[in-house]
């Protein structure tokens, strides 16, 4: 990995939002970086990790990694803390009481809003945490600003002693554009942690005292948001009709409508009223252009501020200039050229073809898969084989099992439910499905990330699930980032890796129900399975093998189809390896007179990693080492 | 309006085709050039062999940083079926580059839907201007798969608003310092790609 890049002649660089953030914050002379992975946030991290002056860390969950930001803060060193925004939802717990007790030095924490749904569970705002929380958030429009207000984060935090939310979404995360950069500061630190029990041990009585505190401190940021240079209005000649803007907006905005007057909200919360009153005053009609939820909307309105907004805008998705073009024409009572469309998610679903519609383009979706070799892929091959279970699935890979070839998830709600929803599904069986097992399926980091408190509450409660704990030794979809199982740090650098039979042991599970399997061995999976599923406690699967995108994963030499022996039963293709591709289909009539289907295959040995997994459900041993069918 | 031009190019392609190294050599090269650049992609869970796309603006000031549908100049296609889903995108005038090496996914294996029959075919009958040319088999014939990438841009370098030359020197650059062996080949397939698509 590349060190602190030099500044050498220019300061100009071209950066992600992500990468913007974490040298804003080695600028701020932030000291301690610390998340959980998480698409889009997750290479805040990994690019604050090239900064040996901030101490980074992949924590084990969002709590954790806000906690750690926090005792730093205490400490005396400025601290960010990045997370997805349905991480803030796991934080939540440390920010509500946080916002409490105040900061010590400057406390800042990155959410980045999924908004598009790349890939998560859900859509969500995460500025309501601000209001929640009395928390001020900070918006940044574009990859300059997001480094920019990661300083500003900083000093708000410091001066109003309050953590700050710096919200981003996937178009400020993701997006690269030109910054120009600084160099670090060191804040002079102050004396180191302040004992101040009134304010740190949060008892009730001290929360009761710090209640009228908060409220005087949302009033004096509401001041400092109404004068601050964070918010202001942009003049425009076309005074028909004013946008009320915050983070990428204003680009959408600006882009579609050069002329229009605007106020730009950098620090969106607390709302600059008055500010925005000015903006209503100066145009026939305000619109509020805001992504996902109505929340500027509503306090507008609340404060009286007549303007538009979700009557006019789509609640799901991304805004985009052409989102807000034929939405606004349509409001001047002009000719809309095209219908405002609430756009799909686009990686899924393919555009409607907008050249000519009569060409009926239409292209078969091409959805996430497991890699070619993935240790999972056998796994779930078993899952999709086995009768009367209920299978409980997880976040991360784990939910691409309820895909293509296998369909083996019944149920995914959000990281580490796999384990609680299984219980549930066990106790509150009805008698028509006494006879189903209960399965959870997890990943490693997942598992340490929240499941584990589920398997304790398991076997504590006398459950009865059967747990497939896939450990693959990193974060697979979010990139393969290390964590505890994988005995390696952000840096890469050896740390401790974690015994899984020994944890599941120690949270209850009996030692001769834990089981280590090699996930590529699909005999012992499956009899492993079989056995514990019928036996009436908790029983652990563990999978050892690693993910194919850790770098030191061992490919073999790739494997081929031996045309003369392949019967064209499709067998192989249930294992789903994208690296199995169908050569030809032939409909043959058999004896009986009834037809079926056959599937000639052949293996793609540019990505085929030799894993030896599909020859083991080839009957008439087709697949062979291509080394030895080129000799023969 | 102001006279501010923006060139938009959208690069379309599956996970670990190279679709995000593309885009980049792009906006490092427009960058380089003085423009302002913005990029960026929808790539979600892409490195699962899904569908990437990466787009790249630049002009004098570019603002919002996704490409308008019906808004691309230029569609560089890794891969037929996706230069198919993708070429909505583009403007009435834009021209679309395709590789016409296909890339089954598993969906498409298992049966349950079918490979288009001829992607090329169904985008030059929009009346698009379309170049399609097999990138891959130009790669694979000078010994490494991933120089596809390379192909792809000498392909498009003349339809850039600066000149082919800066383009390959960014691309040959960035191997001069990491991988001083494939500065030749690389050279190689950015010129092939360039002759490919003048004559397709
Ligand atoms: S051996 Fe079979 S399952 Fe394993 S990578 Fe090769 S094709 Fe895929
Ligand atoms: S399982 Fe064996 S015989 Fe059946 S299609 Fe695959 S390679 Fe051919």
């Amino acid at each position: 990995m590349s060190a602190v890049p030099p500044l050498s002649e220019s300061n100009r660089r071209f950066m992600s939002g992500n990468e913007a953030i974490a040298r804003g914050a080695w600028e701020a002379g932030c000291n301690l970086a610390a998340a959980y992975p998480g698409t889009p946030s997750t290479e805040i991290l990994e690019y604050a990790a090239h900064y040996p002056e901030m101490y980074t860390e992949w924590s084990v969950n969002e709590k954790v990694s806000l906690e750690v930001a926090i005792g730093a803060s205490l400490a005396g060193s400025r601290a960010l803390c990045a997370m997805k925004h349905v991480g803030l939802n796991v934080a939540s717990d440390a920010l509500m009481s946080q916002t409490l007790a105040g900061v010590g030095a400057g406390l800042v924490i990155a959410v980045a809003d999924d908004v598009g749904l790349s890939s998560s569970q859900n859509e969500q705002d995460s500025r309501f945490w601000g209001r929640f929380a009395h928390v001020p958030v900070l918006e940044p429009a574009d990859t300059q600003e997001a480094y920019e207000f990661v300083r500003r984060g900083f000093e708000l935090s410091e001066q109003f002693n309050t953590p700050v939310i710096l919200r981003l979404t996937t178009r400020i995360c993701h997006v690269k554009g030109v910054v120009n950069l600084g160099q670090r500061q060191e804040i002079s630190r102050n004396e180191g942690f302040v004992k101040d029990p009134a304010r740190l041990i949060m008892t009730p009585g001290v929360a009761k005292k710090r209640l009228p505190m908060m409220f005087e401190r949302d009033e004096e940021v509401q001041r400092h948001s109404e004068a601050s240079e964070l918010n202001f209005i942009q003049a425009g000649s076309d005074r028909r009709v004013g946008f009320v803007t915050s983070g990428p907006t204003y680009m959408h905005v600006r882009e579609a409508f050069p002329d229009a007057p605007l106020i730009k909200l950098g620090l969106s919360y607390p709302v600059p009223f008055d500010r925005i009153r000015q903006l209503a005053d100066q145009v026939d009609q305000l619109v509020v252009v805001e992504e996902v939820e109505p929340l500027l909307e509503t306090e507008l309105k609340a404060a009286g501020i007549e303007l538009l907004g979700k009557e006019i805008l789509p609640r799901i998705g991304e805004l985009s200039p052409n989102v807000l073009r034929p939405a606004i024409a349509g409001l001047l009572g002009e000719e809309v050229v095209e219908e405002a469309p609430v756009k799909p998610p686009v990686e899924i679903k393919p555009p409607a073809p907008r050249i000519d519609p009569a060409t009926g383009i239409n292209v078969f979706p091409r959805p996430p898969t497991m890699c070619v070799a993935c240790p999972h892929l056998g796994i779930y091959y078993c899952l999709s084989k086995i009768r009367n279970t209920t299978i409980s699935g997880d976040i991360g890979c784990y939910t691409l099992g309820a895909g293509h070839p296998w369909n083996a998830l019944d149920t995914t709600i959000c990281m580490g439910a796999s384990m609680g929803i299984a219980h549930g599904l066990d106790k509150g069986r009805v008698e028509a499905d006494k006879d189903k097992k209960v399965i959870a399926v997890i990943g490693d980091s997942t598992f340490m990330h929240m499941g584990m408190q589920g398997l304790l509450d398991i076997t504590y409660n006398k459950g009865n699930v059967t747990i497939l704990l896939l450990d693959n030794r990193a974060v697979g979809m979010t990139g393969g980032q290390d964590n505890p199982a994988s005995g390696r740090d952000i840096h890469g650098e050896e740390a401790m890796q974690v015994d899984f039979r020994k944890l599941c042991e120690a949270l209850g599970v009996k030692p001769e129900r834990i089981h280590e399997v090699n996930p590529y061995e699909l005999p012992t999976l499956f009899t492993a399975l079989r056995q514990e599923v019928k036996v009436p406690e908790p029983s652990v699967i563990i999978t050892n093998q690693p993910c194919v995108l850790v770098d030191h994963y061992g490919a073999q030499p790739a494997l081929t189809v031996d045309d003369d022996k392949c019967t064209g039963c499709g067998n192989c293709l249930d294992i789903g390896c994208p690296a199995i591709l169908v050569t030809r289909r032939e409909t043959v009539v058999k004896p009986n007179g009834s037809e079926k289907e056959l599937a000639f295959v052949k293996i793609d040995s540019g990505a085929c990693t030799g894993c030896d997994l599909c020859p083991k459900t080839c009957g008439p041993d087709a697949i062979v080492p291509l080394a030895n069918y080129v000799r023969q | 309006m102001s006279e501010n031009k923006i060139t938009n190019i959208l690069v379309a392609g599956i996970g670990g085709q190279g679709v995000m190294t593309a885009a980049e050599i792009l906006s490092q090269t427009a960058l380089a050039q003085g423009f302002d650049v913005k990029k960026t992609e929808v790539a979600g869970m892409a490195q699962r062999g899904g569908v990437v796309t990466s787009h790249v603006r630049f002009g004098s000031q570019v603002l919002s940083p996704a490409i308008p549908p019906g808004e691309a100049d230029i569609l560089v296609g890794f891969e037929p079926a996706e230069a198919l889903r993708w070429c909505s995108h583009l403007r009435p005038e834009g021209v679309i580059m395709i590789n016409t090496t296909r890339q089954e996914p598993p969906v498409v294996s298992l049966g349950l839907y079918d490979y288009p029959e001829d992607p090329v075919g169904e985008i030059t009958n929009t009346g698009i201007e379309c170049h399609a040319f097999d990138a891959g088999a130009i790669a694979r014939e000078l010994g490494n798969f991933k120089l596809v990438n390379t192909v792809m841009l000498g392909a498009i370098s003349e339809l850039l608003p600066f000149s082919a030359e800066v383009l390959k020197a960014e691309i040959l650059d960035r191997f001069r310092g990491r991988k001083p062996t494939l500065v030749d080949i690389n050279e190689k397939a950015f010129e092939l790609g360039r002759q490919a698509a003048a004559d397709n």
